[in-house]
């Protein structure tokens, strides 16, 4: 148990610190901290374009959005990392636990993707006038940190198709973009067609989105039990999924011996 | 000047052909604006008091350009570093600027698989007619955005050759520039002060020469502005690759990645 614990927790931090490919601050910060700012306010203006919404709203939906990208690329480059170092071979002959292995890699992500999606909070309110009532901070905590897990999930199954189809950036671009359109950051759910609507439920991002807008506004955490339920499960869905095509693809790769084929 | 002209052209081509053949590089000059697109078209859709969806079309198309430029410019020379022919390119009698500006002006030329792909893709799934008032001027419009953007991308990729992690600024320009250019946004509804940038940066006027020559309005200034800035663009580079080259050789930091 105990080497279980040190492989999700020291083998997951060596990890990001080596694979996390922006984590120079040279990257990191234009890329991770200043990044979603810059996208809240394009949304927003272009939202007084349209006269949709108010800025808050599309603060809250941008700023909630911005952490499936920490959490899309970092858990891609997690798994796909290795093969870009010619490590995936050794990592997976190791006899180490799979569980404690990947989900060790999904923990800093999952913070990381926190983080990000805060400082879009605090760019709305530098640059947009976002306020909020203090006392529903902890609460909005909270669901940054649920939604972070669930794009964490979906990021481990982009990884794990990466295994396959190689090129995970380019998965993770087209994922993050399904998540804009679909989930409700821009554009009202109602005002999406059926289909897309429907589909939204089945995403991360979107009851997040929901819940954070309504706390954002003083609700309760209470009052958005449901929404905050659903992000969690689905979050969980994708995990889990992730991990078992992970170890599929692993077995498929072990198999055909395509694991270092980039 | 002949002979400039003609690497010029042939650089141009090679990396345009390159550049094409890059998954990564389709992805974001093709996929990236039909996201900015859709999301243009369905907010827009949304109420009755928003610019028509031609007007959202042609924006998403030039943020297309600007995309690939932004995301990519400062890896033109990140690029020769990792192929280790910078030394050679900076070493040889071809001045720099005729080796760079052909890439930079091939990665915002692939942004014309945006205009293409934009323009499809709101006529197809959103019904947005592509009638084009002035065509002529439309067709030059483009390229002259075009070269205008890859020039500015130039004068990015010009301070790459001593700060080597400017690029990553660069890339973090992706969304300014749309915001403060006009692409989407009209800069009527952005504070005072943004406004002189916005004439200074050819995005600005190579929009609304497109967006003028397809909706209708007056072309030529923007064109004729588009143009002079993209004269400036190239002085400017030419004066910082310059400087930044003979800083980098002095140092001795050329080929350091």
């Amino acid at each position: 148990m105990k080497t279980w614990f040190r492989i999700f927790f020291v083998g997951g931090a060596i990890s990001f610190r080596a694979l996390f490919s922006w984590i120079r601050p040279s990257i990191y910060i234009p890329t991770l901290l200043i990044g979603p700012t810059t996208q809240i306010v394009f949304f927003a203006y272009l939202g007084r374009t349209a006269h949709l919404k108010s800025d808050s709203w599309f603060v809250v939906g941008n700023a909630v959005q911005s952490a499936s990208l920490a959490a899309l690329f970092g858990m891609g480059f997690a798994i796909d990392g290795e093969r870009w170092t010619q490590t995936l071979s050794a990592v997976l002959a190791t006899p180490a636990n799979r569980a404690a292995l990947f989900l060790g890699r999904a923990l800093p992500v999952l913070v990381n993707a926190a983080v990000t999606a805060s400082t879009g909070f605090i760019g709305g309110a530098l640059l947009l006038g976002f306020r909020m009532p203090w006392s529903s901070v902890p609460a909005l905590a909270l669901l940054l940190l649920l939604a972070s897990f669930a794009c964490t999930g979906l990021g481990m199954l982009v990884g794990a198709v990466g295994l396959r189809l190689r090129d995970v950036p380019i998965l993770a671009n087209l994922t993050m973009a399904v998540l804009l359109i679909f989930c409700g950051v821009n554009i009202p759910l109602d005002k999406l067609p059926h289909w897309m609507h429907l589909t939204a439920e089945g995403l991360p991002v979107t009851h997040a989105v929901d819940a954070s807008r309504r706390v954002a506004q003083g609700a309760s955490l209470a009052s958005v039990q449901t929404p905050l339920l659903a992000e969690l499960a689905l979050g969980a869905a994708y995990l889990l999924v992730g991990f078992a095509l992970l170890r599929w693809f692993e077995h498929q790769g072990r198999q055909h011996g395509t694991l270092d084929r980039a | 000047m002949i002979q400039a002209a003609r690497v010029f052209w042939m650089g141009f081509v090679l990396h345009f052909k390159n550049l094409s053949a890059s998954p990564f590089m389709m992805v974001t000059a093709a996929i990236w604006p039909l996201v900015y697109a859709t999301l243009a078209f369905l907010m827009f859709r949304a109420t009755h008091q928003a610019p028509s969806l031609l007007y959202a079309a042609l924006g998403a198309a030039v943020m297309g350009i600007w995309s690939t430029t932004a995301t990519s410019a400062g890896g033109a020379i990140q690029q020769q570093r990792w192929w280790g022919i910078l030394e050679i390119l900076v070493a040889s009698p071809t001045r720099l600027i005729l080796v760079l500006a052909p890439i930079t002006t091939a990665i915002a030329g692939i942004g014309i698989y945006s205009i293409v792909s934009t323009l499809l893709w709101g006529r197809l799934l959103f019904g947005v007619p592509l009638h084009v008032e002035h065509p002529l001027l439309f067709a030059v419009s483009i390229p002259a955005a075009v070269i205008s953007i890859g020039l500015l991308g130039l004068v990015l990729a010009s301070t790459f050759v001593v700060y080597r992690s400017a690029s990553n600024l660069a890339q973090a320009l992706e969304y300014p520039v749309w915001t403060i250019t006009g692409m989407l946004i009209p800069l009527s509804l952005l504070p005072g002060w943004v406004t002189p940038i916005a004439w200074v940066l050819a995005p600005t006027w190579g929009m609304r020469a497109v967006r003028h020559a397809a909706i209708g309005g007056e072309v030529a200034t923007p064109l004729l502005l588009c143009a002079a800035l993209s004269v400036a663009y190239a002085a400017i580079a030419a004066v910082l690759l310059h400087h930044f080259e003979r800083l980098a050789r002095d140092r001795a930091s050329l080929s350091l990645t």
